[in-house]
């Protein structure tokens, strides 16, 4: 299935709302007013892309149709669609031939970081890089087991110590273990943290200190991994982590099924992160690079 | 406009300006519904909750004669607060089945705890005298089983996993039977997570249902969740039946507004909810506090409780009666630092007091300086306890050998101790009921 597939179909719920929403509205008299937009607003909002993106969206829709004087659907839409795509940006995950590419995988409880950190080794195996897994989670029962499993499933060796351990240590040996095997790509699964709880995130700053200094040469991505069905928690989420680890990309999970999506607008509004990836599924190739105008293609109305 | 302000302040900008006026006019009130508004869809409830919330909110406004009085604004905020509170139901217990043998099936979608959750249930009923037994059908995410052992391990609990069959029905039919024999009087069954709600996911269910007869069928819902959250609900109790629902990661700073959501769209009670990792994380379900999260007003009141539990009562009233009598030791000192170890983690009991949430970057708590302070004083003699006067420098030097600090952490410590006797001697002062300021021991002398 291609990617704008996998959108279209992960986002049928929230399209259908609201094109209902949108037609709804629009019907009446072919136009829309203030009321309608304020409907249009409430209804951005209840695809969880928060208040500001939401509230944005429409005054830009609003000094739209002050300037031009179409208040059609379709120039609506279209206008709609443009303030949307200025709040997102794309960033493309990349793995270098012959050096050390490092992705940490980082994230509160239950996103799917260890199914990520899985499919992006099963990406970089299936174009023949030589890849490393790390299995930092050291806190949830059986996380090792789990990432062991995966580890056999994609034929990718990982390293990792006893439950109960300094993850710290572990990412010490996977990135010594990385070196002499020339891996050229290592990735780190770290335990899921709630991200007010200041001495996890004290641990996770350790393991980014850990990387700067074993491997400052390496290329390091810090994604942080977000479920697609969380509601405003996650901008929250994504402001810790981003104030500990410095994150360069979001993953955002679960688009399939009964996710939302809009989530992804309120985040990439307000961190002005980019996201990297796109999780439709629980098989390897039902992770997608993120394109931001299929995304928005996707979730939106057909014009 | 800043994010996620609590309805309190957010309504207090609209009544300030307000203030003056000689009469409320409609436009004040749909300001302050729209603002009551935002800060519910903020929690992420439901959006045709709110909708009907604020309708009924603003009958009751004008109905009563909250807009004349002097504080409109914190009326208001009280009446959202009740009818969060009649919402959100009162709390629920278990379902103890009459045959001797009770079935609880966990439910949820994937990564919303459900096997954590399972552990904690079953060290919760062990608790009340119940003999569980835990059994994971969890046939899809890998080593989903071995956790629940392990987890059963800890807690030290009867568990039943089969990690090589692959019918989760077979599975829930030999641990009822392991169940029987084991002369379990409980069995929670953790079943596996999906990404969406599928047909595929709800046979299973189903065929599973059929053949252990659940008695409790619990929904695990995460309270991270945003507007989707009803939709599952209804999903689940449509399809396979609920009894109601356990609200997991309240330990993180989501608001939980799904909470009120499903309550009001199911119909379903609230059994427990989950606040931490670890297996004793799970507390009964209080209406009032969730109310209070969800409008972001902290939750004091679990603070309080939290404080009054931990705080022996003998213990605070010999500390009154020692204080009234100006005798307040290094002894009593240490024995204070021993309970407010008790209440848990510094940064936990923040966090509950409103407003200091957010600011608890800036007040940086220390909790190993807590455990210096004990370390010097565990240092001591017990005459040096009694009587601190007779600290001179070879005993400090003793003490910081002791317990492995400088001088000047000893220094420090009988610092403390002076600055906390004056300030205990105020409090005695004060005089009056004794039983009133039960569990109000003063925190400052340690820096917080």
């Amino acid at each position: 299935m291609g990617l704008f597939d996998s959108f279209k179909q992960g986002l049928t719920k929230t399209r259908d709302f609201l094109t209902a929403q949108i037609n709804k509205v629009a019907a009446g008299i072919g136009v829309f007013d203030d009321d309608m937009l304020d409907e249009l607003e409430m209804t951005l909002i209840q695809a969880d892309c928060g208040i500001t993106a939401s509230t944005e969206a429409v005054e830009a829709i609003r000094d739209y149709i002050r300037e031009t004087g179409d208040a059609t659907r379709e120039g609506v839409l279209r206008s709609l669609s443009n303030t949307l795509a200025s709040m997102i940006s794309e960033k493309k995950l990349q793995v270098q031939r012959g050096q050390l590419t490092i992705y940490l995988m980082i994230g509160v409880n239950g996103t799917g970081k260890t199914t990520t950190a899985a499919k992006l080794a099963q990406r970089a195996k299936n174009d023949d890089f030589r890849v490393l897994m790390a299995a930092a989670d050291t806190f949830r029962a059986a996380a090792i087991e789990q990432l062991k499993v995966w580890g056999e499933r994609t034929k990718t060796t990982v390293i990792a110590h006893e439950t109960g351990s300094d993850p710290a240590a572990v990412v010490f040996d996977a990135i010594h273990a990385a070196k002499a095997r020339s891996t050229e790509l290592l990735i780190i699964d770290t335990a899921g943290r709630l991200h007010n709880k200041k001495n996890l995130m004290g641990e996770l700053a350790k393991i980014r200190r850990i990387i700067d200094r074993e491997a400052p040469d390496a290329h390091l991505e810090t994604l942080l991994v977000i479920d697609a069905t969380t509601g405003q928690n996650a901008i929250i989420q994504a402001r810790a982590f981003h104030e500990v680890t410095t994150v360069t990309g979001l993953v955002v999970t679960k688009f399939d099924g009964n996710a939302k999506g809009g989530v992804a607008i309120a985040v990439a509004r307000e961190t002005g992160l980019p996201i990297s990836l796109a999780g439709f599924g629980e098989n390897a190739e039902d992770l997608r690079d993120f394109d931001r105008e299929l995304f928005l293609k996707a979730l939106l109305p057909e014009s | 406009m800043a994010l996620f302000e609590n309805l309190s302040s957010r309504l207090s900008r609209i009544t300030d300006a307000m203030r003056g006026k000689s009469r409320v006019t409609e436009k004040d009130i749909k300001d302050m519904m729209r603002e009551i508004r935002l800060a519910l869809l903020e929690a992420d409830v439901n959006y045709q909750v709110v909708k009907d919330l604020t309708a009924e909110i603003s009958d009751k406004a004008r109905g009563s004669d909250v807009l004349e009085s002097l504080t409109p604004g914190q009326q208001v905020v009280k009446i959202v607060y009740e009818a969060l509170i009649t919402i959100l139901g009162e709390e629920e217990k278990l379902t103890v089945s009459s045959t001797g043998f009770t079935v609880i099936m966990l439910y949820g979608l994937q990564g919303t705890g459900k096997t954590t959750t399972a552990a904690k249930l079953a060290l919760h009923l062990k608790d009340k005298g119940k003999k569980p037994i835990l059994v994971s059908v969890d046939t899809h995410r890998p080593a989903a089983q071995d956790q629940l052992r392990i987890l059963a391990e800890q807690i030290d609990v009867e568990c039943y996993i089969d990690p090589s069959e692959k019918s989760a029905t077979a599975i829930a039919v030999r641990g009822v039977e392991r169940a029987r024999y084991m002369m379990c009087d409980t069995m929670i069954v953790d079943t596996a997570g999906r990404m969406t709600v599928d047909d595929e996911l709800m046979e299973e269910l189903k065929a599973i249902n059929a053949v252990v007869k659940p008695d409790e069928r619990l929904l695990i819902v995460d309270a991270m969740i945003g507007q989707e959250a009803v939709n599952i609900a209804e999903a689940f109790d449509r399809q396979i039946g609920l009894d109601g629902f356990i609200m997991t990661k309240l330990d993180g700073d989501a608001r939980g507004g799904a909470a009120l959501s499903i309550r009001r769209m199911t119909g379903k009670p609230i059994k427990m909810i989950a606040t931490g990792e670890k297996v004793g994380d799970l507390e009964v379900f209080h209406p009032d506090r969730l109310a209070s999260r969800i409008l972001g007003m902290g939750d004091v009141l679990t603070l309080i409780e939290k404080a009054t539990d931990a705080f022996d009562e003998q213990h605070a009233q010999k500390t009154m009666d020692r204080l009234k009598s100006n005798r307040f030791t290094m002894q009593d000192m240490l024995e204070q630092l021993e309970q407010i170890r008790g209440m848990g983690s510094m940064q936990e009991m923040l966090a509950m007091i409103p407003g200091v949430g957010k600011k608890l970057g800036n007040a940086e708590i220390d909790e190993r300086e807590l455990a210096r302070t004990r370390a010097i004083i565990q240092s001591m003699t017990m005459r040096e306890r009694e009587n601190p006067k007779v600290l001179n420098a070879s005993r400090r030097r003793r003490i910081a050998a002791g317990s492995a600090l400088t001088v000047q952490d000893v220094n420090r410590v009988v610092r403390q101790y002076d600055d906390m006797l004056k300030m205990m001697k105020q409090f005695g002062m004060l005089g009056g009921d004794k039983k009133r300021r039960r569990g109000r021991m003063p925190f400052s002398g340690f820096g917080i």
